[in-house]
């Protein structure tokens, strides 16, 4: 029997989607899938464009792992664009003349934005936002413009402001009707929007009627003229003003189509011909088209099962959303408007901190039918879940929205009233009962969750809910999460620390005697150690702590597979002077040590005797080394470009800082090793966001990324602020680090602690910057205290002769390990091979 | 060879660390678990890389006995018996090993 072919008209989200669900579910050898993708690249997040400005990598943004395609045999044909369907012959022909024949058609052809006829908006200045090369246009205008407007006050539009914003031009926002979102917010939400956006400096006018643009103006490229007589003169223009579904190729063949535009489909997302299939925003479903990715997302589910002949129907969507506009938290729900008929209203306003959120119930009270949040998301998962899952309302529903102190106790809505089908993220349809099956399967953390079941990772605004799921799902399965340190000590690192600190004990012992039990082991004894050395800058070679120390920290040097060891001198931001280079040098060549750049930007030197450290070391202490901590859990180094000093491009002093910050935190023991990146400008030439701390210059200041990751899960690091002068900078530094030191369980990068942290980046930025907890004076406190602790520890160590007499491999003979065999190899030499070494036979020759 | 060798003295080894001595041709890791004048003695051998590293691990305790893990992939070693906690088909050879007037003293 010869394949079935499915082939799909659209690469974008749904599209996608459709082929991801399509793997999953059906037996491919049955299959064959064609795709057809009119942009020159594959499937992107568009949710997320704007974050392109700030990453500039389209990979970035792209939502197909890489080789997926590859792997499952499935053909996109990327850049060709479906020109016509023959619906008798079921043969659909591209613009290369390519004729691509089907069983059975989905169509994912998606919008375009729709842009109103206004006169001169043809103009090279105008432009729309929707695809990375639309962005790549903006930024390259942007950047001989001082201002730039966005028509269109809805969520995408007021999302391209932030855009503009951050290319740092002064931005505008026109908006037709007199407030702004109006689609997803009442009168007075739309107010309290505005009044933020525009504290932030985002000049916002609604009731504009834009007429005309023409060109030229006094102190801007074009003028804009609107219906009420007045103008405004701006650089370039973004129309931002509504999407329309894709479905001219629709009309071509013949498909019917809905009176406002899209393909006209049923329950089962079958379009008028029985064998093409329409999902996404190019389909319209009772005469609507949803304009979000969520409803996309299960139409293509249900497309999917369909074809296989599986039972799935299409039944609507919910378009609530929640989502952070120009730093303003915003979120709506169901009927945010008020039109149902008798419903009631509750409402709150806070204009000192700007908040106002309002719910609507129905007339008997017991049910949410919809809300309006501003400046204050936090219940809306909570009220989310009670407005799509029909759960009955408290008897005051107001206590849902008043804070703490006006509203009495705080009623939680409690996850275990949610019925298993409960759609706890709708991103991804994630529902309550797959949160638990995740759970019963061994997913204890929040990061082990969002990576099995996709939960959290859209726009995060369930994560807290998520969390409560887990918690619950443990209680119930009678799991217990144990974050003991061993079984030693029945506290998580976290709590040792603050007992630690708070009770002012300095030894393990004391330690051991006071919270744990039995003797220790080599899980306990490094954290405790490592976490002394945070708290009281004690030094790891001590009598009382040497006993402690994990492999490397024992010698100060990382132990090799053969037992030698690494010498890797500090070279703060990959400095170094010609005379001291010649000394790593001439050490090199003396002790015959195998010489190496090493992944951050230092000089390893391999292959050196335990015995031999303490005079390796003195030599370059003399020639003004010191150590570099290559062997510590501790700030390893800080990768710099040239920067600007230099480099013809560079903005920004990036060595200068990558060296002070590097001797501002050397030393300090942190729950895991870290690496900093500090970049000159955008080119990103140090790769500082795949650093624990990447800092990239801007022409005003410095970004500040953190809990990125090279190394065995890559992760990118999150902006945590932007535009900083130094001193805040470094403030901010100060109080991440020492957050990081005092909450991070053992052994974790800052990348997990992140993805494990409740509320994610958003609550680590309320913390360092709006100190949320109220702790900052102390983190910045215990960090000054930390940095006077700092000593080499090479210095340390040389001058305590007990100490060195450690250093020698036998305590009873001056010998070295005969074991220790070299081969050489390019030039230099290597650890030889078991069976390289000297062999252990000797033969007779006299038998013959 | 029923011979006691002294290696070194007690106070050499600093409490809850290990020194590696040479005892004749064989390369011998001793344990000092505490301040208390108990010590054991291993071949210094990791028998997972064949690098002689064993007195450099760090002492530890599981299942109420005591251990060294080895400083390059962390299997544990029994130090009385020299069994393996991850692998019951890899142990190191122990020696005995005794304290005489604050001196410490292996038998091969």
């Amino acid at each position: 029997m010869s394949k079935q072919k499915v082939v799909i008209i659209g690469n974008g989200m749904v599209g996608h989607r459709f082929i991801e669900d399509f793997v999953e579910k059906a037996d491919l050898a049955q299959y064959e899938i064609t795709a057809f993708c009119e942009e020159p690249r594959v499937a992107y997040d568009r949710v997320h464009l704007s974050s392109y400005f700030s990453h500039h990598t389209a990979d970035e943004l792209s939502l197909v792992k890489e080789g997926f395609y590859e792997k499952h045999n499935i053909k996109v044909l990327v850049g060709e664009r479906a020109l016509t369907i023959n619906r008798q012959e079921k043969v659909i022909h591209s613009q290369t003349g390519r004729a691509v024949y089907y069983d059975k058609l989905v169509m994912a052809t998606g919008s375009y934005p729709w842009v109103p006829s206004i006169k001169g908006n043809e103009s090279k200045d105008c432009f729309v936002y929707r695809t990375i090369e639309d962005l790549n246009a903006i930024e390259t205008t942007a950047r001989r413009s001082k201002k730039g407007v966005v028509v269109g006050g809805g969520l995408l539009g007021l999302e391209a402001a932030g855009a503009l914003k951050a290319l740092g031009v002064e931005t505008h926002v026109i908006e037709f009707a007199p407030v702004l979102m109006a689609e997803q917010l009442d009168q007075q939400g739309g107010q309290m929007l505005r009044n933020k956006i525009e504290s932030i400096g985002v000049n916002v006018h609604t009731g504009k009627n834009t007429q005309e643009i023409v060109v030229g103006g006094e102190t801007a490229r074009n003028t804009m003229k609107f219906a009420d007589g007045t103008e405004l003169e701006i650089d370039f223009i973004v129309f931002s003003t509504g999407i329309r579904p894709q479905d001219k190729l629709a009309k071509q063949c013949g498909l019917a189509t809905s009176r406002r535009g899209g393909i006209s489909i049923d329950n089962h997302c079958t379009t008028s011909d029985a064998d093409i299939y329409a999902i996404g925003e190019c389909a319209s479903w009772n005469e609507k088209f949803f304009g979000l990715v969520a409803p996309g997302y299960n139409m293509a589910k249900v497309a999917v099962d369909n074809i296989l002949g599986r039972d799935n129907e299409f039944t609507g969507a919910d378009m609530s959303a929640k989502l952070k506009l120009l730093g303003v938290d915003v979120g709506s729900i169901g009927d945010a408007n008020g039109r149902t008929p008798h419903c009631k209203s509750y409402v709150y306003v806070d204009e000192n901190r700007s908040v106002y959120k309002r719910i609507i119930v129905s007339s008997d009270g017991k049910q949410l039918l919809g809300a309006v949040l501003v400046g204050d998301t936090e219940s809306y998962s909570d009220l989310l879940q009670y407005s799509i899952n029909n759960i009955e309302l408290p008897k005051h529903p107001d206590s849902l929205i008043l804070p703490a102190h006006a509203g009495g106790e705080k009623v939680a809505l409690g996850v275990d009233a949610l019925p298993s089908t409960a759609q706890v993220c709708s991103c991804f349809d994630v529902k309550k009962s797959d949160i638990a099956d995740a759970v019963a399967a061994g997913h204890t953390t929040i990061g082990a969750i969002k990576m099995e079941t996709g939960a959290g990772t859209g726009c995060g605004g369930c994560v807290p809910l998520i969390t409560q799921i887990l918690n619950s799902e443990l209680a119930k399965q009678g799991i217990e999460v144990k974050n003991h340190l061993c079984e030693h000590f029945e506290y998580s690192r976290q709590e040792l620390f603050h007992l630690i600190r708070v009770e002012g004990i300095k030894t393990f012992k004391a330690l051991l005697a006071k919270y744990g039990k039995g003797y220790g082991c080599e899980v306990c004894k490094p954290t405790i150690s490592s976490i002394l050395a945070s708290c009281w800058g004690e030094h790891v070679l001590t009598r009382e702590h040497n006993g402690l120390q994990d492999t490397n920290d024992i010698f100060l040097g990382n132990m090799q597979k053969d037992g030698t060891y690494s010498v890797i001198p500090r070279m703060a931001g990959g400095e170094v002077t010609p005379k001291a280079l010649a000394v790593v040098a001439s050490v090199a060549q003396q002790y015959e040590l195998y010489t190496k750049i090493t992944g951050a930007q230092r000089i390893g030197l391999f292959g050196a005797h335990k015995s031999d450290l303490p005079d390796i070391w003195k030599q370059l202490l003399d020639a003004g080394f010191e150590t570099g901590q290559a062997y510590a859990k501790a700030l390893r180094m800080v990768k710099t470009c040239v920067g600007s000093t230099w480099c013809r491009f560079g903005v920004q002093d990036s060595v200068g800082l990558g060296v002070e910050l590097e001797n501002r935190y050397k030393g300090l023991r942190t729950p895991h090793k870290m690496k900093f990146g500090v970049s000159g400008c955008t080119r990103e030439c140090a790769e500082a966001q795949g650093k624990d701390v990447g800092i990239i210059a801007t022409d005003s200041g410095w970004n500040l990324y953190v809990c990125g990751n090279g190394g065995m899960k890559p992760r990118h690091a999150s902006l945590l602020a932007s535009d900083l002068d130094k001193e805040t900078l470094i403030n901010y530094l100060d109080r991440f680090m020492m957050f990081y030191v005092r909450t991070a369980d053992k052994l974790t990068r800052t990348s997990v602690w992140l993805d494990n942290l409740e509320g994610g980046i958003e609550y680590l930025q309320q913390v360092i910057m709006n100190d949320k907890l109220g702790i900052n004076e102390q983190l910045e406190k215990e960090m000054a205290e930390a940095i006077s602790h700092f000593h080499c520890e090479w210095a340390t160590t040389l001058k305590d002769e007990q100490q060195l007499q450690r250093f020698a491999h036998f305590i009873n003979s001056d010998a070295k390990d005969g074991n220790v065999v070299f081969t050489p190899e390019r030039g230099q030499k290597r650890p030889a091979f078991h069976d390289e070494k000297a062999p252990v036979y000797k033969i007779s020759l006299e038998e013959a | 060879m029923n011979q006691w060798i002294t290696v070194c003295d007690l106070e050499t080894i600093f409490p809850s660390t290990g020194i590696c001595a040479l005892v004749e041709d064989k390369q011998v890791a001793i344990f000092r678990p505490s301040e208390e004048s108990q010590v054991y003695a291993l071949n210094n051998m990791d028998p997972f890389a064949h690098s002689n590293v064993l007195s450099r691990g760090v002492i530890c305790e599981h299942q109420e006995k005591l251990w060294v893990a080895s400083p390059l992939k962390k299997q544990r070693f029994n130090l009385v018996d020299g069994s393996c906690l991850e692998n019951s088909d890899v142990s190191v050879d122990v020696y005995k090993v005794r304290i005489e007037k604050g001196k410490v003293q292996i038998q091969l």
